[in-house]
């Protein structure tokens, strides 16, 4: 702390001696991690620092939830930084076709990532590259182990042991069995919907058909999925349609709540807040017999602002996120985002591991709505927001739900 | 008949006791809560911040992980240099609109106030660009210039009128003692419309200070963040240190609330000194 | 300008009414009316492969027309509406009253209380949102402890989560903020009201409730049009800030809150993984400019003129 107070001072200082400091280049970083602040400031970014001393690099972030547009205003007015945290595939595609990421192709290390990593931040075509990827987020659930021992609950393994303990920690009236809200709406889509969807329609298959029009969401599998949110519902906190992201976290680290569908991203902050023991298990499947399926989701990228001056400085701090030594303290300083390199890395954080054990026995997939059902106008990925939402708070029927992306998906989709 | 006055005039006071109570309860939640641990801040919100409940840590975290004494320095600067821009430059145009009768005086008025109706955020998309145009991104010249636009129109509306209603006689005099034009501006004019400056001060100023949306989109860089905008990001920054936040809340407040009660009487004579007739 | 300082034959040029009036023009014509005249010829255009094209109005057809567009304008049109009506009806009332009680001469302690009900309107909106979203939280339970202290706990909601209730529930939010300044207004009105008309009153044998009505009222009703014409502007336009923060930008639940500024704000800038659309942005802020203008001629020439005020 004391530390971050006298960086901040001295860049004040330093911001008013402008002009008569040493020859030092600034870059900054633009991101939605602004709870990282800390992570970056102290474990990574003095690393490339003490390597490149000619080089002062300043992790800038923004709030997640107006990121996008707080970037978007930035890069219009010319006043963004000089590296762009990337979001995945859709949108930072149109972000580069918009000529505000920077080609990056050239980057050797590229070669250290999988072809899968790097499709995330590719043209369709994969000709161009403008992300070097940088970290994949695990979906499930975490849980109160203190609540779990207490009232004697295994941890779930298929749709009806998920119930069963739901059922369960209801009963006994200790613990709200889920902390989860919809008034953020995206918390609903992406720690409900594609969180537990993938089971239903079996991973990257059921992804993919949606791309190749061989299927519909309004098919079955689909629909399940806006059936599993309805019936959520019965088992969320009293209010939960006035209870937005922060809310939830709440409720869970004061030991509130029992389990908190979300993903490894939040370890950080979870330990940290959270005075009793975390564990996590997977997205439970369907039935004992079928398939288990995760979100691995491709997260975050790393890319250049088209419009930098300072291209040799950004190239050098881009080329240093493909190494071994970036993706070790990456892994190890933010546990829960897990490097997209294919270095061989090993996960220090116990539930971390948890996590990545899930690679173990599930078939990955991403994110539904992300590669290309979010290109048009309305996205996919933001209908699934206000739908999910509304299912949850019973104000639209799983069927209708459906029906409503689908008729828009079409609007603009052609597969 | 003295009796009724009594009940009347309790009635009247418990009325406004209870509004009182409503408008300050809220700010007065914040700050208790401020000093209080996480735990008891959920356990007992409205629990005085005593013993065990006491925690300054809320406070650590602002004073040392952000940068509010520069936040409110960037608030304090767009603030008073483009009240003082809207008030001089406003008394002026005012004066010469209520003073002097040249081609197309009326319709240079209608046009200078027509601001009043038309927010200047409908024209976001190409000030924007503008300001980039002029080099003035994240700069606090780019928030001056935009909130003193902002500001003039209704400051010319309120000066004018009153103006209009003040007698032309003080500035002939002065004109009959060979004064020249500027001369009266600033030595009769200006000490004429004092009553109603704090008018225009206090209805510039609170849509000045709580902008959220210029500094958004004008300003967000760190080094030009207003008070309002890092409260906005300092909430996201620290989402579940609510002891954090609530400090962070109540130092946005405290100043203003100085501020406020220093100045209520001067700014509060000011409104009601006839100036806002409606 | 050039028109304003032409000449005339009879006398020399007046240099310092340009001096007076030239700086406080510039300013206003670059930074507010120039964007404003940017944005109406942008919403003419489309973006395209070489840069944008020329569309006439197609933009605005599109708005009005096409499900996607027209559903959000006219949710966001339709709020805005409720919200004006909801401030005219609850907050210039309420405003009226506590200025009526505030201005009864006999009243000791005035200043105290003007100055605690100003107060919540110098807050800035980031802090009152915050503040009154952990207020109605369900989780942090200041209110429903607070209704089962007076018995009617079973009647709480989390009121700012549900479609039905969100936009009433900001509505009053915004109301106990900014009620200070019709207030304001309307107490100022009712000093100006000359003693002798209401001691003539008094003397006629009219009660303080009856000179309020038949006395005050049609004085102050001048300040009552002026208010009503402010609410009408701050509804369309200072709104945004509120709702953006105590909803987002997404003005939930199920764009229940959604208001023109909000809208133009994701029209505009994007929004997670929809991205801005400069052109459709510039659309959205034209037809809100329309929509005002509309509604300040109204005021202009109906309300206003009966109500005489250039009288003098």
């Amino acid at each position: 702390m004391a530390i971050n107070a006298m960086r901040s001072g001295l860049l004040a200082v330093g911001m008013c001696l402008t002009g008569t400091a040493a020859a030092q280049t600034v870059i900054s970083i633009e991101s939605w991690r602004a709870e990282d602040q800390a992570i970056w400031d102290d474990l990574i970014l003095p690393v490339f620092e003490a390597q490149n001393p000619d080089i002062d690099v300043q992790f800038k972030p923004t709030t997640a939830t107006e990121y996008n547009a707080a970037l978007n205003a930035r890069l219009a007015g010319g006043t963004a930084g000089d590296i762009i945290t990337c979001r995945p595939f859709d949108n930072a595609l149109a972000m580069y076709e918009a000529g505000s990421l920077a080609e990056i192709g050239s980057i050797a290390g590229l070669s250290n990532f999988s072809d899968v990593a790097k499709a995330a931040w590719s043209t369709d075509s994969g000709d161009a590259k403008f992300c070097v990827p940088m970290a994949s987020v695990i979906h499930g659930f975490m849980y109160n182990k203190d609540a779990f021992a207490e009232l004697e609950i295994e941890v779930p393994k298929t749709e009806s042991d998920f119930y069963a303990v739901l059922d369960k920690i209801k009963e006994d009236g200790t613990y709200i069995p889920m902390a989860m809200g919809t008034k953020d709406q995206w918390e609903a889509a992406t720690m409900g919907y594609t969180n537990v969807g993938p089971s239903y329609w079996a991973g990257e298959e059921g992804r993919l058909a949606l791309i190749s029009g061989d299927a519909k969401l309004t098919d079955d599998v689909y629909v399940q999925v806006f059936e599993q949110m309805a019936k959520w519902t019965s088992y969320l906190g009293n209010g939960y349609q006035a209870q937005g992201y922060t809310d939830s976290q709440n409720l869970f680290t004061l030991g509130r709540a029992a389990i908190y569908p979300t993903g490894s991203w939040e370890i950080t902050g979870f330990q940290e807040n959270a005075d009793f023991e975390l564990g996590a298990f997977a997205p439970p499947r369907k039935d004992a017999d079928s398939k288990c399926y995760i979100s691995d989701h491709t997260d975050i990228g790393i890319g250049m602002n088209a419009a930098t001056e300072n291209k040799e400085a950004v190239m050098k701090f881009l080329e240093w996120t493909t190494s071994a030594e970036f993706a070790e303290i990456l892994t190890n300083a933010a546990p829960g985002f897990f490097s997209l390199s294919t270095h061989d890395i090993k996960v220090e954080n116990a539930l971390a591991q948890e996590f990545v054990a899930m690679r173990g026995e599930c078939e990955p997939t991403i994110r539904l709505a992300h590669q290309i059902l979010s290109r048009g106008e309305p996205a996919l990925g933001n209908q699934l927001w206000t739908l999910t939402a509304n299912v949850i708070n019973g104000s639209q029927t799983p069927e209708d739900a459906a029906k409503e992306a689908q008729a828009n998906l079409d609007g603009w989709f052609k597969p | 008949m003295l009796i009724t006055q009594r009940l009347s005039s309790a009635g009247i006071h418990a009325v406004l006791i209870a509004y009182s109570l409503l408008a300050l309860f809220p700010l007065a939640l914040i700050v208790i809560n401020s000093f209080k641990s996480k735990k008891a801040i959920f356990r007992d919100p409205t629990g005085l911040p005593l013993g065990d409940n006491f925690s300054s840590k809320g406070y650590d975290s602002v004073l040392n992980n952000s940068d509010f004494p520069l936040y409110f320095g960037n608030s304090l600067t767009v603030t008073c240099v483009s009240l003082v821009l809207i008030l001089l430059l406003g008394a002026m145009a005012a004066h010469a609109l209520s003073e002097y009768r040249f081609p197309g005086d009326s319709l240079i008025g209608l046009y200078l106030i027509l601001g009043i109706m038309v927010p200047i955020r409908l024209g976001t998309v190409a000030l924007l660009q503008l300001i980039v145009d002029l080099g003035l991104a994240n700069t606090l010249t780019a928030l001056i210039l935009v909130y003193t636009a902002q500001g003039l129109p209704i400051a010319i509306f309120i000066f004018t009128e009153f103006l209009r209603s003040v007698s032309k006689e003080i500035k002939d005099s002065a004109r009959i003692d060979g004064l020249s034009e500027y001369r009266i501006f600033f030595e009769v004019v200006i000490p004429l419309v004092r009553p109603v400056i704090a008018t225009v001060a206090v209805f510039s100023m609170i849509p000045i200070w709580n902008d959220l949306w210029f500094p958004l989109i004008l300003s967000p860089g760190e080094e030009t963040r207003t008070v309002t905008l890092g409260v906005q990001q300092f909430i996201g920054q620290y989402t579940v240190n609510w002891g954090a936040v609530l400090a962070a809340l109540s130092v946005a407040i405290l100043p203003v609330l100085v501020m406020y009660i220093i100045f209520s009487k001067q700014l509060i004579r000011g409104i009601t000194a006839g100036a806002v007739k409606g | 300008m050039a028109n304003t300082e032409r000449p005339t034959h009879r006398r020399p040029i007046r240099w310092y009414i340009l001096v007076f009036l030239a700086p406080a023009t510039l300013i206003y014509t670059i930074f507010a009316i120039y964007p404003i005249l940017e944005s109406l010829r942008l919403s003419l255009f489309q973006a395209n492969e070489n840069g944008a094209t020329f569309e006439g109005l197609a933009n605005y057809a599109r708005l009005i027309q096409e499900p996607y567009w027209a559903e959000q304008f006219w949710n966001a049109f339709k709020n805005n509406v409720l919200l004006f009506l909801m401030h005219m009806l609850i907050q210039n009332p309420i405003a009226l009253a506590l200025a009526a009680l505030l201005s009864v001469p006999t009243l000791k302690g005035a200043a105290v209380y003007r100055t605690i009900l100003f107060l919540p309107t110098l807050l800035s909106v980031v802090v009152v949102g915050f503040i009154w979203q952990l207020i109605l939280s369900p989780l942090w339970g200041v209110t429903p402890a607070f209704m089962n202290f007076l018995g009617v706990g079973s009647f709480f909601k989390p009121w700012l989560g549900l479609e039905s209730s969100a936009l009433v529930t900001v509505t009053l939010i915004s109301i106990w903020q900014y009620v200070g300044i019709p207030l304001m207004l309307f107490y100022a009105a009712l000093l100006n009201v000359p003693e002798e008309t209401i001691e003539a009153a008094r003397i006629d044998g009219l009660n303080g409730w009856w000179i309020f009505w038949k006395v005050k009222l049609p004085l102050i009703l001048p300040s009552l049009g002026l208010v009503g014409i402010l609410t009408y502007i701050g509804n369309f336009t200072a709104s945004f800030d509120l709702i953006y923060s105590i909803q987002g930008g997404l003005a939930g639940p199920d764009y229940s809150t959604d208001v023109m500024g909000t809208f133009l704000f994701r029209t505009f800038f994007g929004f997670q993984a929809q991205l801005g659309d400069v052109y459709m942005g510039a659309t959205v802020a034209s037809a809100l400019f329309f929509i005002i203008l509309i509604g300040v001629a109204l005021y202009l020439f109906g309300v206003q003129r009966r109500l005489q005020r250039y009288e003098s």
